[in-house]
Protein backbone atom coordinates (compact mmCIF):
# COMPACT_ATOMS: atom_id res chain seq x y z
CA UNK A 1 0.00 0.00 0.00
CA UNK A 2 1.09 3.57 -0.60
CA UNK A 3 1.39 5.86 2.40
CA UNK A 4 1.86 9.62 2.43
CA UNK A 5 4.09 10.80 5.24
CA UNK A 6 4.22 14.44 6.33
CA UNK A 7 7.47 15.82 7.78
CA UNK A 8 7.89 18.88 9.94
CA UNK A 9 10.66 21.14 11.25
CA UNK A 10 14.15 19.59 11.35
CA UNK A 11 12.81 16.25 10.06
CA UNK A 12 11.50 18.00 6.95
CA UNK A 13 14.84 19.76 6.51
CA UNK A 14 16.59 16.36 6.75
CA UNK A 15 14.27 14.75 4.20
CA UNK A 16 14.29 17.81 1.95
CA UNK A 17 10.54 17.84 1.31
CA UNK A 18 7.37 18.04 3.40
CA UNK A 19 5.59 14.97 1.98
CA UNK A 20 6.94 11.59 0.93
CA UNK A 21 4.98 8.71 -0.59
CA UNK A 22 6.27 5.26 0.31
CA UNK A 23 5.14 1.81 -0.72
CA UNK A 24 5.03 -0.59 2.26
CA UNK A 25 3.59 -4.09 2.74
CA UNK A 26 0.03 -4.21 4.12
CA UNK A 27 0.04 -4.46 7.90
CA UNK A 28 3.26 -2.47 8.30
CA UNK A 29 3.81 -0.74 11.62
CA UNK A 30 5.06 2.71 12.53
CA UNK A 31 8.39 1.16 13.59
CA UNK A 32 8.79 -0.56 10.23
CA UNK A 33 7.97 2.65 8.40
CA UNK A 34 10.59 4.49 10.44
CA UNK A 35 13.23 1.88 9.54
CA UNK A 36 12.33 2.20 5.88
CA UNK A 37 12.44 6.00 5.99
CA UNK A 38 15.87 5.95 7.63
CA UNK A 39 17.16 3.52 4.97
CA UNK A 40 15.86 5.80 2.23
CA UNK A 41 16.99 9.01 3.90
CA UNK A 42 20.18 8.45 5.94
CA UNK A 43 20.04 12.11 7.06
CA UNK A 44 17.20 11.02 9.35
CA UNK A 45 19.47 8.59 11.21
CA UNK A 46 20.72 11.17 13.72
CA UNK A 47 17.12 11.81 14.73
CA UNK A 48 16.18 8.15 14.97
CA UNK A 49 16.10 7.95 18.78
CA UNK A 50 13.96 11.05 19.04
CA UNK A 51 11.59 10.97 16.07
CA UNK A 52 7.92 11.21 16.97
CA UNK A 53 5.14 9.75 14.85
CA UNK A 54 1.51 10.73 14.63
CA UNK A 55 -1.31 8.83 12.99
CA UNK A 56 -4.58 10.70 12.38
CA UNK A 57 -3.47 13.58 14.62
CA UNK A 58 -2.54 11.40 17.59
CA UNK A 59 0.88 10.28 18.78
CA UNK A 60 1.57 6.70 17.68
CA UNK A 61 3.90 4.05 19.12
CA UNK A 62 6.21 1.73 17.12
CA UNK A 63 3.73 -1.14 17.16
CA UNK A 64 0.79 0.73 15.70
CA UNK A 65 -0.38 -0.89 12.46
CA UNK A 66 -0.81 1.49 9.53
CA UNK A 67 -3.62 1.71 6.99
CA UNK A 68 -3.63 3.32 3.55
CA UNK A 69 -6.16 5.95 4.65
CA UNK A 70 -4.10 7.09 7.66
CA UNK A 71 -2.74 10.61 7.90
CA UNK A 72 0.84 9.98 9.02
CA UNK A 73 3.32 12.56 10.26
CA UNK A 74 6.90 12.40 11.46
CA UNK A 75 8.68 15.08 13.45
CA UNK A 76 11.34 15.81 16.08
CA UNK A 77 10.62 16.67 19.74
CA UNK A 78 8.27 19.62 19.99
CA UNK A 79 9.37 23.06 21.20
CA UNK A 80 6.37 25.35 21.11
CA UNK A 81 5.30 27.76 23.81
CA UNK B 1 -11.37 28.46 23.09
CA UNK B 2 -8.48 27.25 20.96
CA UNK B 3 -6.70 29.30 18.34
CA UNK B 4 -3.70 28.83 16.08
CA UNK B 5 -2.93 32.08 14.31
CA UNK B 6 -0.33 33.84 12.22
CA UNK B 7 -1.54 37.24 13.47
CA UNK B 8 -0.39 39.03 16.65
CA UNK B 9 -2.27 37.65 19.66
CA UNK B 10 -4.85 40.03 21.11
CA UNK B 11 -4.40 39.12 24.77
CA UNK B 12 -6.92 41.69 25.96
CA UNK B 13 -9.60 40.05 23.89
CA UNK B 14 -8.39 36.59 24.95
CA UNK B 15 -8.60 37.61 28.61
CA UNK B 16 -12.06 39.13 28.16
CA UNK B 17 -13.23 35.88 26.56
CA UNK B 18 -12.75 33.94 29.81
CA UNK B 19 -14.33 36.51 32.14
CA UNK B 20 -17.53 35.20 33.68
CA UNK B 21 -19.84 35.92 36.59
CA UNK B 22 -19.11 32.45 37.97
CA UNK B 23 -15.42 33.29 38.24
CA UNK B 24 -13.65 35.07 41.09
CA UNK B 25 -10.24 34.91 39.41
CA UNK B 26 -8.67 35.25 35.99
CA UNK B 27 -5.04 34.43 35.16
CA UNK B 28 -3.20 35.22 31.95
CA UNK B 29 0.08 33.62 30.85
CA UNK B 30 2.04 35.14 27.96
CA UNK B 31 5.07 33.50 26.36
CA UNK B 32 7.25 36.19 24.78
CA UNK B 33 10.35 36.19 22.60
CA UNK B 34 13.45 36.51 24.80
CA UNK B 35 16.61 38.20 23.57
CA UNK B 36 19.25 36.29 25.56
CA UNK B 37 19.32 32.55 26.33
CA UNK B 38 22.38 31.53 28.35
CA UNK B 39 24.25 34.51 27.00
CA UNK B 40 23.45 33.80 23.34
CA UNK B 41 21.66 36.65 21.59
CA UNK B 42 18.52 35.95 19.59
CA UNK B 43 17.45 38.24 16.74
CA UNK B 44 14.08 36.68 16.00
CA UNK B 45 12.16 33.43 16.29
CA UNK B 46 10.24 31.38 13.80
CA UNK B 47 7.45 29.01 14.87
CA UNK B 48 6.09 26.22 12.73
CA UNK B 49 3.08 24.03 13.56
CA UNK B 50 1.51 20.86 12.28
CA UNK B 51 -1.77 22.79 12.20
CA UNK B 52 -4.41 20.01 12.27
CA UNK B 53 -2.74 18.08 15.06
CA UNK B 54 -1.76 21.22 16.98
CA UNK B 55 -5.42 22.31 17.10
CA UNK B 56 -6.59 18.81 18.06
CA UNK B 57 -3.89 18.57 20.70
CA UNK B 58 -4.71 21.98 22.21
CA UNK B 59 -8.40 21.02 22.31
CA UNK B 60 -7.42 17.86 24.22
CA UNK B 61 -5.43 19.93 26.70
CA UNK B 62 -8.41 22.19 27.23
CA UNK B 63 -10.72 19.21 27.83
CA UNK B 64 -8.22 17.59 30.21
CA UNK B 65 -7.82 20.83 32.16
CA UNK B 66 -11.58 21.04 32.65
CA UNK B 67 -11.43 17.52 34.14
CA UNK B 68 -8.41 18.12 36.36
CA UNK B 69 -9.22 21.59 37.70
CA UNK B 70 -12.27 23.50 38.85
CA UNK B 71 -12.13 26.16 36.17
CA UNK B 72 -14.82 28.24 34.49
CA UNK B 73 -13.35 29.10 31.09
CA UNK B 74 -10.11 28.51 29.20
CA UNK B 75 -8.66 30.29 26.17
CA UNK B 76 -5.41 29.23 24.45
CA UNK B 77 -3.85 30.98 21.47
CA UNK B 78 -0.54 30.05 19.82
CA UNK B 79 1.00 32.11 17.07
CA UNK B 80 3.15 30.75 14.23
CA UNK B 81 5.45 32.44 11.74
CA UNK B 82 8.17 34.98 12.41
CA UNK B 83 8.25 36.89 15.69
CA UNK B 84 10.42 39.79 16.81
CA UNK B 85 11.92 40.21 20.30
CA UNK B 86 9.23 40.82 22.89
CA UNK B 87 6.37 39.57 20.72
CA UNK B 88 3.87 37.10 22.13
CA UNK B 89 4.07 33.52 20.86
CA UNK B 90 1.49 31.98 23.18
CA UNK B 91 -1.26 33.20 25.51
CA UNK B 92 -3.32 31.18 27.98
CA UNK B 93 -6.19 32.72 29.95
CA UNK B 94 -8.06 30.81 32.64
CA UNK B 95 -10.93 31.83 34.89
CA UNK B 96 -12.06 29.96 37.98
CA UNK B 97 -14.27 30.50 41.02
CA UNK B 98 -11.18 30.69 43.29
CA UNK B 99 -7.66 31.82 42.36
CA UNK B 100 -5.67 28.66 43.19
CA UNK B 101 -7.35 26.69 40.43
CA UNK B 102 -6.79 29.39 37.80
CA UNK B 103 -3.07 29.57 38.66
CA UNK B 104 -2.67 25.78 38.75
CA UNK B 105 -4.59 25.16 35.54
CA UNK B 106 -2.66 27.90 33.70
CA UNK B 107 0.64 26.42 34.85
CA UNK B 108 -0.38 22.91 33.86
CA UNK B 109 -1.64 24.10 30.45
CA UNK B 110 1.57 25.87 29.43
CA UNK B 111 3.80 23.06 30.77
CA UNK B 112 1.79 20.37 28.97
CA UNK B 113 1.46 22.41 25.77
CA UNK B 114 5.26 22.64 25.60
CA UNK B 115 5.54 18.86 26.00
CA UNK B 116 2.81 17.75 23.63
CA UNK B 117 1.56 20.21 21.04
CA UNK B 118 3.33 19.76 17.66
CA UNK B 119 4.84 23.22 17.27
CA UNK B 120 8.54 23.93 16.75
CA UNK B 121 10.67 26.96 17.39
CA UNK B 122 13.66 27.99 15.30
CA UNK B 123 16.11 30.44 16.81
CA UNK B 124 17.73 32.99 14.52
CA UNK B 125 20.76 34.19 16.44
CA UNK B 126 22.39 37.60 16.25
CA UNK B 127 25.59 35.96 14.92
CA UNK B 128 23.70 34.67 11.87
CA UNK B 129 23.27 31.05 12.99
CA UNK B 130 19.85 29.47 12.94
CA UNK B 131 18.80 26.40 14.87
CA UNK B 132 15.65 24.35 15.46
CA UNK B 133 15.02 23.87 19.16
CA UNK B 134 14.44 20.27 20.15
CA UNK B 135 14.37 19.58 23.87
CA UNK B 136 16.57 16.63 24.72
CA UNK B 137 18.41 16.61 21.39
CA UNK B 138 22.02 17.68 21.05
CA UNK B 139 22.40 19.58 17.79
CA UNK B 140 25.56 18.46 16.03
CA UNK B 141 25.54 21.16 13.37
CA UNK B 142 25.95 23.83 16.02
CA UNK B 143 28.16 23.73 19.06
CA UNK B 144 25.97 25.83 21.31
CA UNK B 145 22.50 24.49 21.88
CA UNK B 146 20.11 27.14 23.11
CA UNK B 147 16.90 26.04 24.65
CA UNK B 148 14.07 27.92 26.26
Amino acid sequence: MNLNVLFFAAARDAVGTDTVTVDVPDGSTVGELQQLMIQRTPQLERWSQALLWAVNNRYAGCNQVLHASDVIACFPPVSGG
Amino acid sequence: MIELTTEPIDYNQLTESVRDHAAGAVTLFLGTVREFTRGVQTSWLEYEAYPDMARASMAELEAEAFQKFTVTKIAISHRTGTMALGEISVAIAVSSPHRDQAFEAGRWLIDTLKERVPIWKKEHFADGREEWQHPGMTPHTNTKGAKS
